[in-house]
């Protein structure tokens, strides 16, 4: 048969290369763009970009509102979204059983995080700005964020909790701890390198979205001081000054802050996550 | 007595947490059903989902050509996705090195934790100008909108897909390999097929992100409500409708908005039950094998 004259050898040989390739592929596709947007971005950033005022709706001078906004609505969301996402990990991986209900919380945290950013945006709009009377706010942003990053701590959390080893628990309920007595001291303990990750993807989500908070942050150019106070995000800010064209420059640097603190999140990440595991094998 | 009593209002303080995420479903539903359906009752929700024309001016409001934009956009990049991810996967669970495993490992996490505009305006500063010299038009197109999102979903099917190459139980490998079988052939007809349904799940998700995704494929589609006829058409997708429109949009254009939304959550709905659906199957026939 035609397709016999190629050995089995010489198709693993193909094949293996071919792995190779896409393997390459994969990291050269990363090194392109983090490369072009360093390469073009870096030479904009300076202390003066970073700690002063935009000039002309950001034409020139620099995005230091838009870096109090981005922290502000981040904040928000994690105060948020941190305690109702590790209560909920906490409940399901300790307190609950295989019931129906727990499938239907499970369900509604999985849908919670397929939903489409610009969904999230509709409703924010809806409900923060108009129904609840927020307006285009910093607080009504910083919820709707806290929304998306609801489901990445809930999940990240649950997985780490339900990863520490039941012996712990088992010992501690021996001595005649109570079950919240065992969770506060024991459990959450062994498991709090696993939920501050998850804190942290959480908080990465929050700095990345733009579409979520287009229709619910408002776009003002201000430093943002009180709650009720519009803002803009550094991801909304490259959007609005890249598909209005106002500056590349600009929109190079923003950028390219933005990549950084992707970097820099995820190097954090994989250290604590790196020191943990080493801890738990060098047991 | 206190002590239990303080357990009981814990243990239920934690319930309520955890059903915070079906309240916030629940709103969701509520606040965009709300503002959506009175524009799909009086436009006809016939008309409003296979309607082909949309012009808010003259009360038009038919989100057909968005849905094909959609779901064009959608299936051309699973089409570039799907395939490199997969191999990256196989790479990454079978053949890499440790050392490469630890440099391919972050590069993924970077790549899913960059934001969509950054991705959107790499595509509007490379990709457009590249696209206008080699094919024409004006660079804003359907299959640029797809390259980008195909670099944005890599990273979820191969994280996804590697998991279920993974779990794939060792003996299965070792049987292969011991029959004479090389590790390709292995990788093909035993692992792979054992880990199908996990390789499905990481498609499923990677559409779902595909379909949300807004302001990078605003940068670098176009944006034109039209049928496409070719991959070099410019089109719009559901999500950047919602996204351009908002802006200035007042009475029934402004509901026809959170209507396209409707559309929007019900595709995403759909895919997620096909998802439970299928790890619901993958349980039943591994239980199934291993008795």
């Amino acid at each position: 048969m035609a397709f016999r004259i190629i050995s089995p050898k010489n198709v693993q040989m193909i094949m293996k290369a071919i792995f190779w390739a896409a393997g390459i592929t994969t990291i050269v596709i990363l090194l392109i763009i983090i490369g072009y947007v360093l390469f073009k971005g870096l030479p904009v950033i300076n202390l003066d970009f970073l700690f002063s005022e935009p000039i002309d709706s950001g034409r020139s001078g620099g995005i230091f509102p838009m870096i109090i906004s981005s922290a502000y609505v981040t904040l928000i969301a994690l105060l948020v979204a941190a305690p109702l996402g590790v209560g909920a990990a906490v409940y399901l991986a300790e307190y609950s059983g295989e019931t129906t209900a727990v499938k239907i919380i499970r369900f509604g945290a999985e849908t919670l995080a397929s939903i489409p950013s610009i969904v999230f945006g509709l409703f924010g709009l809806a409900f923060f700005v108009i129904y609840l009377g927020m307006g285009w706010s910093v607080l009504s942003g910083g919820l709707t964020l806290a929304l998306m990053a609801l489901p990445t701590i809930l999940a990240a959390s649950e997985v780490s909790i339900e990863s520490v080893n039941k012996s712990y628990s088992e010992g501690s309920l021996a001595l005649g701890a109570t079950k919240w007595q065992t969770v506060y001291q024991v459990v959450i303990p062994a498991a709090l390198p696993g939920i501050t990750t998850g804190v942290i993807l959480g908080m990465a989500r929050a700095i990345a979205e733009a579409a979520a908070i287009l229709y619910t942050v408002g776009a003002a150019l201000a430093i943002p001081i009180s709650l009720l106070d519009p803002a803009r995000p550094l991801p909304l800010h490259l959007y609005i000054i890249a598909t209005e064209g106002i500056s590349m420059e600009n929109a190079y640097g923003t950028a390219a802050v933005l990549v950084i603190l992707i970097l820099v999140i995820t190097i954090t990440t994989n250290t604590l996550l790196d020191r943990y595991t080493k801890k738990m094998m060098g047991r | 007595m206190t002590k239990s009593k303080n357990e009981f209002i814990i243990e239920k303080g934690l319930l309520i947490t955890a059903l915070s995420s079906i309240v916030i479903i629940a709103l969701i539903i509520i606040f965009i059903f709300i503002e959506g359906l009175p524009a799909m009752e009086s436009y006809g929700p016939i008309n409003f989902i296979f309607g082909l024309d949309w012009s808010p001016s003259d009360n038009q409001f038919g989100v057909f050509p968005m849905i094909i934009g959609s779901l064009g956009i959608t299936a051309l990049s699973l089409l570039m996705a799907v395939p490199l991810g997969l191999f990256c996967a196989m790479f990454l669970a079978e053949v890499a090195p440790n050392s490469m495993r630890k440099i391919l490992k972050p590069t993924i996490q970077t790549l899913a934790g960059i934001p969509s505009v950054v991705y959107g305006f790499f595509g509007l500063i490379i990709l457009v100008p590249i696209m206008r010299e080699q094919f024409g038009g004006t660079g804003f197109s359907m299959l640029t909108a797809s390259i980008i999102l195909t670099v944005m979903i890599l990273p979820i099917i191969i994280s996804v897909s590697e998991d279920a190459l993974r779990s794939v139980p060792h003996e299965y490998k070792e049987a292969s390999l011991a029959l004479g079988a090389t590790h390709w052939q292995t990788i093909k007809n035993v692992i792979f097929p054992a880990a199908i349904p996990g390789i499905i799940t990481s498609i499923i998700l990677g559409m779902g992100r595909a379909i949300g995704e807004t302001l990078a494929i605003i940068m670098v589609a176009g944006n034109v409500v039209q049928i496409p006829h070719s991959i070099f058409d410019p089109v719009r997708a559901l999500t950047s409708n919602i996204a351009i429109e908002m802006g200035y949009a007042t009475g029934i254009h402004y509901n026809a908005l959170f209507a396209t939304g409707i559309v929007l959550f019900l595709m995403i709905i759909i895919l997620l039950i096909f998802a439970n659906y299928l790890h619901y199957k993958k349980k039943v026939t591994i239980g199934g094998g291993y008795l």
